[in-house]
């Protein structure tokens, strides 16, 4: 067990704590950079879906992970990044100009969210980010002239450097890891300056954080903006990784499914968001294998149990009509929300925090370490 | 002339339903500062249940009414008792992320056994309109009016004038000391979630005849009447019916007067601007902490 002795505050604050890290992070980017080449291209598919749902994960993090303000509205920023995209690509606008205008674009929007949502907390946040992601799918629906309606745009190829990049291409895969890093590496060194350690202020208690001196609508508004422009910037690639983009991909389902990033994965964490994301896009491919061969495998065991072969075949067709039932998608999601937030408050990152602990103190360990303190006598209302 | 008052009626009609999915919202938050974003699909569950008395095994409307407003409540103490209440104290975003949850597990469920049509139950107040002069009114749209009115009045003589309201209030400022009090605050909260699953049954009972009962009434519906509940101020049972009265009035306002589209943004509009001009609602209270 490696014992870190810090002896003043840049050590407390640094970037890479112990060399350790580079071993794992340097081996973990390697296993990144040769996978395009091992891996087919239906798994490289998914780990572009992981990268860019774990960029907004990031992006949501500072936003409700660190600054406490809780947004149910960020497929409208992942829109409108991928709007401006898709608008700006008709007029043969070079991809890094588009991609940095959907960014700021969108951290713009950001902020002017942010500016009505200093007055407001907890569940009246939550309700007005919905009603505003509610507003701009309308308009994305209705806008014509520039969002071209319900009828959806396409997103062409990028073109950079002189050279396409298709949207199934390992560079393309590049582009998304890079803009992971930088968005995680980013986030780290935001979080270790004063805007970072004042948007954890304000997350424990905007009255403290008052009293010290800070101010909380400036970093409130900041934090909304950097949010929404990192959700901005997936919005890009996002766009051109599905190459057709429609209003009612962007509902109030997609901003769930965000919260279910960062809520799976911890929200105390980075890691949390890159987990949750690995974790929200492997459901997709767990639902075909529960319809294509989860019967086969249960009539098998009940064959094996000693059942007829009658029964096992009904068996068969029973869990057959189970999994490919309509709905069954959403039901998961459920089942796993409210065993996460029940079960699991601090994520898979925290459970792999729980096991790490488990092994360093190994006899010792208590469980509740990690037990969070109730609070019956709070009142939302009257802060 | 004619035109408006028709659309001021079938607006108050439908802004009653959004009301009383309101007030379930308003009983659940002032009696444990939680609000439930599963609300709606209780409704929608609640009109199922309806439907399957009513509608399949056939029986009389008002024993299968009483019959789903029982079994809902029911229900609602189960969710209680296995969603919410494990993590009652926790910060407010745990208990939203667990109702939504919840809502999405119904959902789906609702869709594998009933499927995903289309359902609708016959009501005594199906056929039938009142005439006025040359104003026609259905009977399904004055009975969802009627039913609200009665309801909002219960419950309001129930948590002003009654024991078991105060020792709801009072579990709402806070739980400890109300538990103090002898409070049995458990009970309480279970007993305020049974009666959120039963109003909502009877919003979904009374849609039943104007929309369609199908799996997804719940999420569409329950959306709308967050506007209505804020903008009743949320904690409020008056302002929660009158809110959504007012939603109800805007949204088909919108919807004849103005262009496409407007009809489905409008009440969040109306919800964002009273969230920035005056955030306690109308009938709210304005309470402010003292550090």
């Amino acid at each position: 067990m490696r014992f870190l002795f810090k002896t003043d505050y840049e050590d407390d604050i640094r970037l890479v704590p112990h060399s350790g890290y580079f071993v794992s992070y340097g081996i973990l980017l390697a296993l990144l950079v040769i996978a395009p080449f091992v891996l087919s291209s239906y798994i490289m598919s998914q780990l572009v879906f992981v990268c860019i749902y774990a960029t907004v994960g990031v992006g949501l993090l500072i936003l409700t992970g660190f600054t406490g303000q809780a947004s149910l509205g960020h497929a409208a920023f992942l829109a409108i990044g991928a709007y401006t995209a898709a608008y700006l690509q008709q007029f043969n606008v070079p991809f890094p100009v588009y991609f940095l205008t959907a960014g700021l674009l969108t951290g713009v929007v950001g902020a002017l969210v942010g500016f009505p949502a200093l007055r407001l907390q907890g569940i009246y946040l939550v309700i007005a980010t919905i009603s505003f992601a509610l507003i701009v799918e309308e308009i994305l629906a209705r806008w014509e002239s520039v969002t071209n309606g319900n009828e959806g745009m396409r997103v062409k190829t990028i073109q950079m450097l002189g050279t396409s990049v298709p949207r199934d291409s390992p560079a393309f895969y590049f582009l998304c890891l890079g803009l992971l890093i930088l968005t995680i590496v980013g986030t780290l060194n935001l979080l270790r300056s004063p805007t970072g350690r004042a948007f954890v202020a304000i997350r424990d208690s905007e009255t403290a954080a008052r009293s010290m001196g800070i101010n909380v609508s400036l970093y409130k508004v900041k934090s909304f903006a950097i949010s929404a422009a990192i959700t901005g910037f997936a919005g890009v690639l996002f766009a051109h990784k599905l190459s057709f983009i429609s209003p009612e991909m962007f509902t109030l389902q997609l901003s769930i499914e965000f919260i279910i990033v960062i809520l799976i994965g911890g929200t105390f964490s980075l890691h949390g968001a890159v987990l949750g994301a690995i974790f929200l896009v492997m459901i997709d491919p767990f639902l075909t294998y529960l319809k294509d061969d989860m019967p086969s495998v249960i009539s098998g065991m009940a064959a094996t149990l000693g059942a007829g072969k009658e029964t096992a075949a009904h068996v068969q067709d029973k869990v057959a009509a189970i999994a490919s039932a309509n709905g069954l998608k959403g039901a998961i999601y459920g089942i796993i929300i409210v065993l996460f937030v029940l079960f699991e408050p601090l994520g898979l990152y925290g459970r792999w925090l729980k096991i790490k602990l488990f092994f360093q103190l190994f006899p010792l360990y208590k469980r509740a370490t990690f037990k969070r303190q109730k609070i019956y006598v709070k009142s939302e209302r009257n802060r | 002339m004619l035109d408006f008052v028709q659309q001021l009626v079938s607006g108050i009609a439908l802004g009653c339903v959004y009301g009383l999915i309101a007030l379930g919202f308003v009983l659940v938050y002032k009696a444990t500062e939680v609000v439930n974003f599963a609300q709606g699909d209780l409704m929608m569950l609640g009109g199922f249940f309806a439907f399957t008395f009513i509608g399949i095994l056939g029986l009389n409307y008002w024993i299968g009414f009483a019959g789903a407003v029982a079994a809902m409540a029911l229900f609602g103490m189960l969710a209680e008792r296995v969603v919410v209440r494990p993590i009652l104290g926790y910060p407010q975003f745990s208990i939203i992320m667990a109702t939504i949850g919840l809502g999405y597990f119904l959902r789906s469920v609702v869709g594998m056994i009933w499927g995903t049509d289309d359902f609708k139950i016959e009501t005594p107040f199906s056929q039938g309109v009142l005439r006025i002069g040359s104003l026609v009114l259905a009977y399904d749209k004055l009975s969802v009016i009627a039913a609200t009115v009665i309801l909002c009045a219960l419950l309001y003589l129930f948590f002003n004038r009654t024991t078991l309201g105060t020792a709801m209030r009072a579990s709402s400022e806070n739980m400890l000391a109300a538990y103090y009090m002898g409070i049995p605050v458990k009970r309480v909260v279970s007993i305020v979630w049974a009666i959120s699953a039963a109003v909502a049954t009877c919003a979904g009972v009374l849609l039943a005849p104007i929309t369609f009962i199908h799996s997804n009434v719940g999420l569409v519906l329950g959306l709308k009447a967050f506007p209505a509940a804020v903008l009743g101020g949320f904690g409020s049972i008056p302002g929660a019916v009158v809110g959504g009265v007012l939603i109800g009035v805007i949204e088909s306002m919108a919807g004849f007067y103005l262009a496409q589209g407007w009809k489905d943004v409008a009440p969040y509009i109306v919800l964002l601007v009273v969230l920035l001009l005056k955030p306690e609602g109308l009938f709210g209270v304005h309470m402010r902490k003292k550090v």
